[in-house]
């Protein structure tokens, strides 16, 4: 039945969403996770967005009637960490400095908004779609 | 006379099926509102109506059908929305994002709304339809 394909597609963006909601959490909570080595300091994560198409195609799936949008990856940030002269932390390295991920708050916040605005997209797509499955289901009755 | 149901409800259980399926596309659309390199897509409605219109005289329903030309050509029939589809169009974007999203999401939830409305009134054709039909089964 087609008119619940809207729910599946509804459903990967809300998900593909979620997961971005996450990594910009896992991201805000470590912008403050110092380090003493340049490599053992937390990398910024974020999710890489695919729509599906090339995957469902080979296996034998119409393309264009297909859901629609999924996470293939998450890549850690490749920026360098920034170095703080710290002397006093237990963490710092012979020469006094910690090393701070090289999370742009600012940044985050930003990704936050624009992964929650998108999610609603999706939740209203979802309850409209809902709301005229029913009224085609009462089809005849009134 | 017998009646038949589907001239009777005539070209709203087409336009219905068409709303349903734009109303996909759209969904699709929002849900890649964030993935790189996507492009929105929208159908032609009056094209799709047409060729549905067309495809219900030859019998098979939203398709398309090659035509054949010579002997030795391979006739054969997609579906109403594979890739190919004519009445699939990209959308034109007003300020497409550098990574080649085109998605606009205040246009696609504009479409989506219009599109839900446009569902139901066709649904309101419908149910009077039958409304009238059960009017004459039961006489009022």
């Amino acid at each position: 039945m087609s008119s619940f394909k809207s729910f599946d597609i509804a459903g990967s963006g809300m998900a593909a969403q979620s997961v971005r909601l996450n990594t910009t959490a896992s991201n805000l909570a470590n912008a403050d996770s110092v380090a003493t080595t340049a490599d053992g300091v937390y990398k910024a994560r974020h999710p890489i967005f695919e729509a599906v198409r090339a995957q469902l195609a080979m296996a034998g799936a119409n393309p264009e009637s297909n859901p629609a949008v999924r996470v293939t990856g998450i890549y850690e940030s490749t920026a360098p960490a920034s170095q703080r002269y710290e002397p006093g932390n237990p963490l710092a390295d012979a020469n006094g400095y910690v090393f701070a991920p090289a999370v742009n708050v600012v940044e985050e916040m930003v990704n936050m908004i624009s992964a929650s605005r998108s999610y609603q997209n999706n939740v209203e797509v979802m309850n409209t779609s809902k709301e005229l499955l029913l009224a085609t289901l009462r089809l005849g009755q009134g | 006379m017998p009646l038949n149901l589907d001239q009777y409800v005539g070209v709203h259980a087409t336009a219905l099926d068409v709303r349903a399926r734009r109303g996909e596309l759209i969904a699709k659309n929002l849900a890649n509102a964030d993935t790189p390199g996507y492009q929105a897509r929208d159908i032609d409605f009056r094209q799709a109506m047409a060729r549905a219109a067309g495809d219900k005289t030859s019998g098979t329903p939203m398709s398309t059908t090659l035509t054949t030309t010579r002997a030795g050509h391979i006739g054969g029939t997609a579906t109403a929305d594979a890739a190919s589809s004519p009445d699939l169009k990209y959308r034109t974007p007003l300020a497409p994002a550098l990574d080649g999203n085109t998605v606009d999401a205040q246009i696609e939830q504009a479409a989506f709304a219009e599109n839900a409305v446009r569902y139901q009134a066709t649904l309101t054709f419908l149910n009077s339809k039958f409304r009238g039909l059960l009017t004459a089964i039961l006489g009022g």
